[in-house]
């Protein structure tokens, strides 16, 4: 019995107690929300009650502005994250493979990372304005260099045997890249993608900070001013639910896309 | 007639901020076509440079490597090479991975797959042609990685350390069938090995290998009749074989595991 107790480190439980305990922690969060607002602990223009969230939902369902907010806000995050993307896979696979590359882009990628996105919006507001093309800009930065480190990371280590291999079954080098190295790198850069995906979410609010007047980061501002912290909380919970939706869409599509793959 | 001719081949290593190692000295080595030679020595004594050398995915410091009158200058598909990591491409199929090197010739399709739809069968492995290599396991591997070599119809091929990786029973298994395989293809072969029961069970010729500096030390004859099987592991010529390359070893490792303990103290 010892090796399969709960507190054996690396040991596989049973579904249903794992499906056990993560009721629970959802259960005493909202035990607890429950018990601060209905038990009159906390005033509710400091934290809305269940039920608040829940009638200002439906409300902003009926009039269809929740689903304006969501779209603007995806239209942003989508955008801003695909864009980068589009750079960060190709260069980041080149960095990791090639030492003159790495040596070209590494001084901007350490130095860049360390900069705060809110830090950069004056400048963007004066070099591009105050349109979308800002707010995606935002979410662009902000996944961008990340992307570009993690999946150079990627890229670094295929194991250079796959390659020397390559070379002995007749690969020139342009084939090396294109038959192995970046097949092989396939899998790494879905689950990169996935964890970024999940950072462009977090910097919503930041892209929505300057002349939005749609999106969910918007509408969490404007209700801020208001403190109509139902409407508040109404935003986070549809941001996480969003966030939840793409990260289960990656998972599904690195199955669909690379079912040869062994771990994920 | 001797097909693959390596002479007086030095490669020096200078690692930043180490002393300079020799891994070979002054190395000269002669494969014959379609004999089945190999390399045993001590882990650290070059051999696994020296495959790579012949691969062309090194270049020595001084030397000559030479396969048929021609130099050898960067890999080819001449040169084929099984390696003791698992290096199939998991994102493709069996019969895709032997196919690999056929397709880059830019041989037709159905050409293609005759040829690794025939090697697939000759590492009896017909059935699995669909499968990934994740499907696989590591004996299986590593017939694939055979069979994806000789796919090219190379004109060596190098073999380093193959079934190191492999549990003992598989091992034995693996040698029975490479030799099959060879007996019925006859090819050169060059085959890299720490294990001196695989080195006198493959090979027509094994070179027993010293380490630090790397050379050939001695180079004996294998006269056990072909083809063999598992009972020739215990016969009595070949525990004669075995006990004149153990002693050769025997002193390698000592001499080895000093070198190692006084670059530790230096």
């Amino acid at each position: 019995m010892w090796t399969r107790s709960l507190f054996s480190p690396k040991t596989d439980i049973d579904k249903g107690t794992y499906v056990t305990l993560s009721l629970i922690s959802v259960a005493v969060i909202l035990a607890l929300w429950c018990l601060l607002t209905y038990g009159g602990i906390t005033p509710r223009d400091f934290l809305a009650a269940p039920h608040e969230v829940v009638q200002a939902g439906i409300k902003r369902i009926a009039n269809m502005s929740l689903f304006e907010h969501m779209w603007a806000s995806l239209v942003v995050i989508l955008s801003g994250f695909i864009l980068a993307s589009i750079f960060a896979v190709p260069i980041g696979i080149l960095m990791g493979s090639f030492r003159a590359v790495q040596a070209l882009i590494e001084p901007i990628t350490g130095f860049m990372r360390y900069i705060p996105v809110s830090a950069l919006i004056p400048l963007l507001i004066l070099w591009i304005g105050i349109g979308i093309e800002q707010k995606i800009m935002v979410i662009f930065l902000g996944t961008f260099f990340q992307q570009l480190i993690l999946i150079s990371d990627v890229s670094a280590r295929i194991s250079k045997d796959l390659i020397d291999c390559a070379y002995t079954l007749g690969a020139d080098r342009r084939r090396v890249v294109t038959r192995v190295l970046v097949p092989a790198c396939m899998p790494g850069v879905m689950d990169n993608l996935r964890v970024t995906m999940g950072w462009a979410w977090t910097y919503l609010v930041v892209a929505e900070l300057v002349a939005a007047d749609t999106g969910l980061g918007y509408m969490i501002l404007n209700a801020m001013r208001g403190l109509f912290t139902d409407v508040i909380l109404l935003g986070v919970f549809t941001i996480g639910i969003l966030g939840l939706i793409t990260d289960f869409f990656f998972k599904w599509a690195r199955r669909r896309l690379l079912p040869w793959s062994a771990d994920f | 007639m001797s097909m693959l001719s390596l002479r007086d081949i030095t490669v020096r290593f200078e690692p930043k901020g180490k002393p300079p190692v020799l891994a070979l000295d002054d190395v000269s080595l002669d494969v014959a076509n379609d004999t089945f030679s190999v390399i045993v020595g001590p882990s650290g004594c070059g051999k696994s440079t020296l495959l790579r050398l012949v691969a062309g995915l090194e270049t020595p410091t001084s030397g000559r490597l030479e396969l048929d009158g021609e130099p050898i200058n960067g890999p080819s598909a001449d040169r084929g090479m099984v390696f003791q990591s698992y290096t199939l491409f998991p994102w493709l199929t069996v019969r895709e991975n032997v196919m690999f090197g056929p397709k880059l010739k830019g041989l037709p399709k159905s050409e293609c797959e005759d040829i690794a739809d025939d090697l697939i069968k000759a590492v009896h492995l017909d059935g699995f042609e669909k499968s990934y290599p994740k499907e696989l396991s590591g004996g299986m591997r590593q017939r694939v990685a055979l069979a994806r070599a000789l796919a090219n119809d190379p004109r060596i091929l190098l073999m380093d350390e193959p079934f190191g990786a492999l549990d003992s029973q598989t091992r034995q298994m693996m040698q029975e069938l490479l030799l099959d395989v060879w007996q019925s293809r006859r090819k050169t072969v060059l085959f890299i090995t720490h294990d001196i029961d695989e080195a006198i069970f493959l090979g027509d010729e094994v070179h027993v290998m010293s380490a630090r500096p790397g050379l050939i030390k001695q180079s004996l004859d294998i006269n056990i009749e072909r083809p063999r099987h598992i009972d020739a592991l215990t016969s009595p010529q070949f525990m004669d074989y075995k006990r004149t390359i153990l002693s050769l070893m025997h002193d390698e490792a000592i001499k080895a595991e000093d070198a190692a303990n006084q670059r530790k103290s230096a």
